[in-house]
């Protein structure tokens, strides 16, 4: 039985696929600052991986799971905080730090989440909200370890790895793509597993998924554990960034922008949350240069944008594209009586099809 | 293989289930019916571990299986549909059948292989054929006409490879050829499979036609039981309900 579930010529044809996005995507990225060399475009780049994996990582709850957290920005900002505080110690090499810092968010989220995921639906997503403001103010209390509200001052050291100089610019900024990339795949790979569609079977109709001998609170704590180990990646580029880490980081408007970012890019794709990323970053980045009424203009746009489409653009996108693909399929076969694209009730906005 | 002794279970003042005892050899074709709330649901529900009865005992292959959650009662061999098919919407059939199959299977937290897995996929595939759902595979669950869904929902019960299968109302909410398209899949089902198999139906022709023994609920005790025969001539269910005209009045009611 074993022998025969991993075999794996499905496995291989989407992984293979998969790899070669993947493999894309990091060419582009790599390719873009040497097309660009101006600075700001690398920096605005790593933002955006860290706050990619953020929101890619919240999805894995939110549209993958229908798991709605609002506290995952707790785990951004351990991972963040660990890693910043371990080489601060002046004790490991940065890939320890970082392991060190992941397994531990990890460990955190493990705690947290055996108590949350056994809650449903808004009493998930309050005590997700409690314990992200938990840690915000263990943060900002425990002055002696975190610097309190002045963050984890003194910069973070980056010793070279393998002959790798992190205080070059461009090799940093290499090396978080490479460790993006790695981790946008592992998400992709966890979301097409058993264990991903199991997930959809729960956000679906999680009672018939018990019905069906599905464990639903060990495969939530499951998912949560390791999107919260996601997310303290970003944190963790970020904080290496940055050299420091902020208690914003844990501060609820960090998780409320991660679901932001997911409501503006889709969850329907894959990569729907990281458009959102993108559009609210360059948003953010626009209108706090050209205005100074930048928390009106965000309103808007975000309000026009989901009470207008009422899905996120990557949706609208992949819409259109099932769409067409249906209505090339009608005219070749014309045999009525095969489905249409239903259009998916007001639910769809939580609770849409996760490709 | 089943056997219920002294169930009771009460809601508030309200007692859906009083005293059942009922044995259901292994590899029997039973009818369960019963007048709206006579508790047909709620027996079910005690029986498939989703209610704690108040009192009695469920012995299931000779072990007392109260107490146990839906989720193991699941894992020894009981599977269920509802009388409202409950599905997972976003779903195609397909993938729906496969996860299931691949939960059946243990393989719920795999994370390095990919869906569809090659074995839970074929299995999948032989349900599918099974129900005669296979021109359907590729339509989201959501999607589907309600006697697919009604069908599906059985599928998915079927992935548990179950020893018994417990449907509430295959037929609900079906006009008449319909139903018996439904029962004759039902009916094939278990001929092919030799799985015991508890159903609850209201039309009183189906009954009779395909079940071996039929139980009587009424305010969740049971009236009466018997072959086909034996109850259509009892007069306690002929007062009761079968009237002068032995249709039941249709329902579909919540699950
Ligand atoms: N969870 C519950 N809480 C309170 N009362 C309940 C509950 N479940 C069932 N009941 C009550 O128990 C009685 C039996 O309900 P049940 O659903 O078992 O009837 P039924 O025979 O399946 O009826 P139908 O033919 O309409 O499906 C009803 O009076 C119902 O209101
Ligand atoms: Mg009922």
């Amino acid at each position: 039985m074993r022998v025969s579930l991993m075999r794996v010529s499905p496995l291989r044809a989407g992984l293979a696929r998969d790899v070669a996005v993947a493999v894309a995507g990091l060419a582009l990225l790599l390719a873009l600052p040497m097309l660009f060399p101006q600075p700001a475009l690398r920096d605005f780049l790593i933002y955006f991986f860290a706050y990619g994996l953020l929101a890619m990582s919240l999805n894995l709850l939110v549209g993958l799971t229908g798991l709605v957290s609002f506290g995952h920005a707790a785990y951004f900002a351990t991972g963040a905080y660990a890693f910043g505080l371990l080489m601060q110690s002046g004790l490991v090499s940065i890939p320890v730090a970082a392991l060190a810092a992941v397994g531990g968010t990890a460990l955190v989220a493990l705690v947290i989440g055996a108590i949350c995921v056994r809650l449903k639906e808004i009493y998930f997503s309050f005590i997700t909200l409690a314990f992200q403001m938990f840690i915000h103010s263990v943060i900002v209390t425990w002055v002696s370890l975190t610097g309190g509200d002045q963050g984890l001052r003194g910069g973070i050291p980056r010793p070279p790895i393998l002959g790798l100089d992190l205080n070059d610019a461009r090799v940093l900024y290499g090396t978080c793509a490479v460790v993006f990339v790695l981790c946008i795949l592992a998400m992709r790979q966890v979301a097409q597993s058993p264990f991903g569609y199991t997930l959809r079977m729960i956000r679906d109709n999680p009672a018939r998924a018990n019905f069906l001998g599905v464990d639903v609170t060990a495969m939530k704590l499951g998912i949560f554990v390791f999107a919260a180990a996601m997310a303290s990646v970003g944190g963790l580029i970020l904080a290496l960034f940055v050299s420091g880490a902020y208690p914003e980081f844990a501060f609820w408007t960090t998780s409320g922008e991660a679901i932001f970012m997911i409501m503006l890019g889709g969850m329907k794709v894959f990569l729907g949350p990281l458009a959102g990323t993108l559009l609210l970053q360059t948003l953010n980045h626009y209108v706090t240069i050209y205005t100074e009424h930048h928390g009106l203009v965000l309103g808007t746009v975000i309000l026009v944008i989901v009470l207008g489409l009422r899905r996120g653009l990557a949706d609208v996108l992949y819409d259109w594209l099932q769409a067409r693909r249906a209505r090339r399929a009608a005219a070749s076969d014309p045999v009525p009586g095969s489905f249409e694209p239903a259009p998916l009730a007001d639910g769809a906005l939580i609770k849409g099809r996760t490709v | 293989m089943l056997r219920v002794e002294h169930l009771s279970k009460s809601f508030g003042g309200v007692r859906a289930t009083r005293d059942v005892s009922i044995d259901f050899p292994t590899g029997s074709l039973t009818a369960i019916i019963g007048p709206n709330g006579a508790g047909k649901t709620t027996f079910f529900n005690l029986i498939s571990g989703h209610v704690r009865p108040d009192e009695g005992r469920v012995l299931f292959d000779g072990a007392d299986i109260v107490g146990l959650s839906s989720l193991e009662v699941v894992r020894r061999g009981m599977a269920r549909a509802f009388q409202v098919a409950s599905l997972f919407p976003s779903l195609t059939v397909r993938e729906a059948l496969t996860a299931a199959v691949v939960s059946h299977l243990r393989a719920s937290g795999r994370v390095l292989s990919r869906f569809p897995v090659a074995a839970a996929g074929r299995r999948a595939d032989e349900i599918m054929d099974l129900l005669g759902l296979d021109p359907k595979a590729d339509v989201l669950s959501a999607n589907l006409s309600h006697g697919d869904q009604k069908l599906l929902d059985i599928g998915l019960a079927l992935a548990m490879d179950p020893k018994v299968l417990l449907l509430d109302e295959p037929t609900a909410g079906m006009g008449s050829e319909e139903r018996w398209r439904m029962i004759g899949k039902v009916h094939r089902l278990w001929e092919v499979t030799g799985m015991t198999v508890l159903f609850i139906e209201h039309d009183m022709d189906i009954v009779f036609k395909i079940a071996q023994t039929i139980h009587v609920l009424k305010y969740g005790a049971v009236l009466a039981q018997g072959t086909p025969d034996a109850i259509r001539r009892n007069q306690d269910v002929i007062d009761a309900y079968l009237g002068t005209d032995h249709r039941l009045s249709e329902t579909v009611g919540e699950a």
